[in-house]
């Protein structure tokens, strides 16, 4: 066991964990934080991306130990408590999720594609930087829709 | 996954004196293929040591006529890099066509050769480019580096520090991806030097592959039509629910034919 000490959410956290423990099992399991959801085996869905030294990541994909004095940001982060980030409101706005399963990693994601890609992205643009993502209900339709238009409101904010 | 020790050294020496010897540590650079590996309990290790700490195998620079890459730079930075942008505008292209942004923000340059996926995309460019693999203890050509399947020149304990790349005249790589990972169902890496042309072929055979045929006739001319009557013969190439070997031997010659055109384009800009 090693203790791993970081910053999830602007709180400072700190933990026990195995070498084998994943950065989604600190988040779910020792933190709590539920809203990090796991989809796959295969670092494939992306259901679990949260931000690591603000940059998307797959959770799953991630040692918990090597997060030692790292930043980390998920969903339940992402705007102060009672608040939707611009993101999530234009999520909810386009009607962007059926299920909800995929929303975490999706906003996640699509925060992190404004950060590389600016806040004009024109449709195939969207389509092609959420390979990481997959969502089983929507068809994707409204969830591309609902990124562009959170990518200019997070302009004005 | 099972469990393992994990260290993360500050420095090479220590990473070196952590695995020399034991064929039961493995190094960790950005775990896209070792950690899904692990939780499959396709592979165990007793340690891992994670190279995430050392600041000498990261970032991107210009010496000369190469284009040097640090082993631990992530396949997002070289998408990103101005500098490779002007130097190698394939390999940027390339890089920014491995899996999903998501990977690519984690994924790595040594991590990528070292695994030597058969349908892994930056084997085609070391080939191609005709580029040098800089470990802790030697410089191996990239002709001597890719030995087939999963498998490498490395030797047990070797790191992989740096890949140097020479400048090409022009290059230009293109992909089938395979529709749900992104992985090359057949991928053709093209480059134009002044010591001749060169065709690197990933995701068709067991391992990356030159196609010297096609280096022959686009030396005389680099040109599509020089490549009008070869064929690639599909024994031994990659035969899955995907693809047969013959159509992977049609795609080669295909995806070469649309390289040559790119990197022509590209060169007149
Ligand atoms: C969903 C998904 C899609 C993907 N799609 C693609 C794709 O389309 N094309 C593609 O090419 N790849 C793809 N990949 C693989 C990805 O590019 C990996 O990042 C890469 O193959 C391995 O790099 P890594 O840094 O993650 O290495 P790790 O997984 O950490 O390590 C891989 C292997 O390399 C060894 N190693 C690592 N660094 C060194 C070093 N410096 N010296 C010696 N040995 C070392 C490790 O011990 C291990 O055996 C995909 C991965 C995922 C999860
Ligand atoms: S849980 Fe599917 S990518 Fe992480
Ligand atoms: S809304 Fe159900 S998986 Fe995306």
């Amino acid at each position: 066991m090693t203790r791993v000490s970081l910053t999830v959410n602007g709180q400072r956290v700190s933990a026990e964990v195995e070498g084998r423990t994943l950065l989604v099992q600190l988040l779910r399991e020792h933190l709590r934080l539920t809203g990090t959801h796991v989809g796959c085996d295969t670092s494939q869905c992306g259901c679990c991306t949260v931000h690591l030294n603000g940059k998307g990541v797959k959770s799953c994909t991630v040692l918990a130990a090597s997060c030692e004095g790292a930043t980390v940001t998920t969903i339940e982060g992402l705007a102060p408590e009672g608040k939707l980030h611009p993101m999530q409101e234009a999520f909810r706005e386009h009607h962007a999720l059926q299920c909800g399963f995929c929303t975490p990693g999706m906003i996640m994601s699509a925060v992190d594609m404004v950060r590389r890609k600016g806040n004009e992205l024109d449709e195939h643009t969207v389509r092609e930087q959420l390979e990481g993502n997959i969502c089983r209900c929507t068809g994707y339709h409204n969830i591309v829709k609902a990124i562009q238009a959170g990518a200019v409101a997070m302009k004005r904010t | 996954m099972y469990d393992f020790s994990y260290h993360k050294p500050a420095s090479l020496d220590e990473a070196a004196s952590l695995i020399s010897g034991r064929d039961d540590v493995k190094l960790l650079a950005g775990g896209m293929s070792l950690i899904p590996a692990l939780k499959l309990r396709l592979a165990t290790y007793s340690d891992l040591v994670d190279l995430g700490a050392i600041d000498a195998l990261k970032g991107i620079r210009r010496e000369g006529n190469t284009l040097v890459i640090g082993a631990m730079t992530p396949h997002a930075e070289v998408v990103a890099s101005a500098e490779v942008e002007r130097a190698i505008p394939a390999l940027a292209e390339l890089a920014g066509g491995i899996g999903d942004p998501l990977v690519r923000n984690r994924g790595t340059m040594g991590g990528s050769i070292a695994n030597a996926d058969p349908a892994a995309d930056y084997p085609a460019s070391v080939l191609g480019l005709a580029a040098t693999v800089v470990t802790n203890r030697r410089e191996i050509a990239a002709d001597q580096f890719f030995l087939g399947l999963f498998e490498t020149a490395l030797k047990p304990g070797e790191i992989i520090t740096a890949v140097r790349f020479p400048i090409p005249e022009a290059a230009a790589y293109c992909k089938f991806p395979q529709p749900a990972s992104r992985f090359a169902l057949a991928g053709v890496f093209v480059a134009k030097t002044a010591g001749g042309v060169r065709v690197a072929v990933t995701g068709a055979g067991p391992s990356v592959f030159r196609f010297k045929e096609a280096e022959a006739a686009l030396a005389k001319k680099f040109d599509p039509a020089a490549l009008d009557g070869i064929e690639v013969r599909p024994d031994g190439l990659n035969s899955d629910i995907h693809a047969s070997a013959e159509y992977r031997a049609s795609c080669v010659v295909v995806l070469a034919r649309r390289a040559v055109m790119k990197a022509r384009e590209a060169g007149a800009r």
